[in-house]
């Protein structure tokens, strides 16, 4: 078994062209990961650029609303440029200013990656280019705008399905096109090894950060961690130091579109099958042809045919649960938060909640639920205005 | 018995590319007999994928075309099945792993076998993972190629060490597609991985002119050009016939000048 399995997932599915730029990038990480030069101005980087940490906040009249479990949010909307994007991103970045890299590239589904590299760019003080779905383009032109103002470039990829899985395939050419002054900030726990371990472990501040806050609030551990998973970066930021402790519930939450026994789903747990694509071993979206099939939710961030490979395997040994939860239902979370505790979230971020709002009242008070609260969804508002009959444009 | 030895008897190899199933599998037939006719000595099918990342936006667009057609891995065995019939060519199976993956290696390289099918080129299967599938090809004598680029500098030998069948030479980074100039010093590659081992070197990427042929064939074994030949298939649809053979001609015949 080739490097960075978890189980029989994950690998270095790449051609040969990045192979060494992978090792490279592989060596650098594991080399500043223990340089504490670095992780000073990470720290640094997360508490005075980025805001961390990130609230906890206790959601009172959610709480009672459902009557069941203590749920607590985990603010990654109140991070710099709006989602938890902005940790891995500002990890990366340094990396890559430390490997002597001029030139970030990076996919993005809603934008909110694109808007967080270009961020990172601009502060670093590098070229950056943004590869993004035609169609993508469309339903997020305000994040385009965005990123232009930022100094990045922003190319619509007009190839295959016109979003973000044709985006990485198009980031993934340019990187093998170009990798001496270039490095591809992959956006989620996904891609070829070390990409899953890398995002990962910039990510996990987030349950680091969460784990200390409810021993402190609470004096105990929560019952589950729900986040919503379209890659799986914010859900494996979430889980991630929560894995050791058994009795922790860990669920992630899929786009199901429409619903999982339609064809308009992103759900990858609930509908897809192992296969190998975009560098990594991990459960698809596909045909029984293993042609990679076109997916669809109201989430441009959940709308990703794959998982990442870590919660591929976290999903066969049964210690994490994945759920399926439709675009009707995430819209009545999204609408309900912002009713209930003044806070509009990020689309992704309200199939985490539509789930907790289906699981909290059948739990005691004892319980305590952590979701994350991934983004927020100012990007959104039009988008869902449409969804409710309104012709509101950004 | 494995046929792509006799590939490189013929002087330098000549060896061509097309889409299973662009513009449709009786094309595809028809252009692989026609393509052998001129002279190719190798012939890769490709087994359309939804996402080729390493391919440019001709192979990219032909395999989209192929897929909406309908065709499929099993489509693709047909094509080889009719193509047998008439022909004794050597051929190579080239795609990404997860279609190979799906129908499971046993299933698909014990097929390739009893069609004499003679390799399969899969571009994300690097060095670290060919395992998996290596061990089921060579149970029924299939040889997957291996690629070398212009960045795989000291993991050259290591590679080469390990090839079968006839090593792959990434002229160019990036994807596949027609360029103007090939800068990677391939003579140098060629040099090193001559070091390690005696099988034939084919060089790809790029090459689309008599001239280009020319030139990498004197720097190796053989070339391989896919895009120029896919993009007069996208010109002529079913009617490419004469062009793919006068095509495949010119070029067999620059590689017999190559020194």
């Amino acid at each position: 078994m080739s490097r960075g399995r978890y189980g029989e997932f994950g690998g270095q599915y790449i051609p040969e062209t990045l192979m060494n730029e992978l090792i490279h990038l592989e060596e650098s990480y594991e080399f500043y990961k223990k340089d504490p030069e670095f992780n000073k101005e990470l720290d640094t980087l997360f508490k005075e650029y980025a805001g961390r940490p990130s609230l906890l906040y206790y959601a009172e009249k959610m709480t009672k609303d459902l009557g069941g479990a203590k749920i607590y949010l985990k603010r990654e909307d109140l991070n710099h440029t709006g989602s938890h994007k902005i940790n891995n991103v500002l990890g990366q970045a340094l990396l890559a200013k430390k490997m002597g890299k001029t030139r970030l590239i990076a996919e993005t589904g809603a934008g909110q990656h694109g808007v967080a590299t270009a961020t990172a760019a601009a502060l670093f003080g590098m070229e950056c280019e943004i590869f993004m779905g035609e169609e993508d383009t469309i339903r997020q032109a305000l994040n385009v705008y965005r990123m232009e103002l930022l100094g990045a470039k922003v190319h619509p990829v007009k190839s295959g399905t016109k979003t973000l899985k044709d985006a990485v395939n198009e980031a993934m050419r340019e990187w093998a096109s170009r990798v001496d002054d270039t490095l591809y900030v992959l956006g989620s726990v996904m891609g070829p090894h070390p990409f899953p371990m890398i995002v990962r472990d910039f990510q996990s501040v987030i349950s680091k950060e969460a784990r200390e806050q409810i021993l402190k609030l609470e004096g105990k551990l929560p019952t589950a961690v729900v986040a919503c998973v379209g890659g799986g970066s914010n859900a494996m930021g979430s889980f991630y130091h929560f894995i050791p402790d058994e009795g922790v519930r860990l669920i992630g939450c899929e786009a199901a579109g429409k619903g999982v026994d339609t064809a308009l789903t992103a759900a990858t747990i609930a509908t897809g099958s192992v296969g190998v694509f975009h560098g990594m071993k991990s459960y698809f979206c596909q045909d029984e042809f293993g042609q990679i099939a076109p997916v669809y939710s109201i989430s441009a961030g959940l709308d990703y045919p794959g998982i990442g490979p870590e919660h591929a395997y976290l999903h066969d040994i049964g210690r994490a649960q994945y759920v399926p939860v439709t675009d009707d239902e995430a819209v009545e979370a999204f609408e309900y938060l912002a009713r209930t505790e003044g806070i509009i979230c990020a689309i992704e971020s309200a199939h985490a909640l539509a789930h907790v709002r289906k699981i909290a009242g059948d739990m005691n008070s004892s319980d305590i639920i952590i979701v994350t609260i991934s983004g927020r969804g100012d990007k959104d508002v039009a988008a869902i205005a449409r969804y409710r009959g309104l012709d509101i444009h950004e | 018995m494995n046929k792509i030895k006799q590939a490189f008897s013929n002087g330098k190899a000549f060896i061509a590319f097309l889409t299973a199933g662009d513009p449709d599998a009786e094309s595809t037939v028809k252009y692989i007999l026609e393509m052998e006719k001129a002279g190719a000595d190798l012939i890769e099918i490709g087994i359309p994928f939804s996402d080729p990342t390493a391919e440019g936006v001709v192979i990219q667009e032909a395999s989209l075309r192929a897929l909406q057609g309908g065709m499929t891995t099993e489509g693709v065995f047909g094509i080889v099945e009719e193509v047998r019939k008439q022909s004794n060519v050597p051929l190579a199976l080239m795609t990404y792993l997860n279609p190979v993956y799906h129908y499971g290696y046993d299933k698909f390289f014990s097929r390739c076998s009893s069609l004499g099918v003679d390799g399969i080129i899969v571009p994300d299967l690097p060095y670290e993972e060919k395992r998996e599938a290596e061990e089921v090809a060579a149970k029924y004598d299939v040889k997957v190629i291996s690629l070398i680029a212009p960045t795989s500098s000291e993991r050259i030998q290591m590679i080469a060490k390990e090839a079968e069948g006839f090593i792959y030479v990434v002229s160019s980074m990036g994807v596949t597609g027609v360029r103007k100039e090939i800068s990677t010093d391939i003579d140098s590659i060629v040099r090193s991985i001559r070091e390690v081992t005696d099988i034939p070197c084919a060089i790809g990427f790029g090459i689309s002119t008599p001239e280009q042929a020319k030139k990498m064939a004197g720097s190796a074994d053989g070339v391989i050009v896919g895009s120029a030949i896919v993009k007069i298939i996208e010109k002529h649809g079913a009617n490419a016939e004469r062009e793919v053979y006068e095509y495949v001609k010119s070029m067999k015949d620059a590689c017999r000048q190559a020194q």
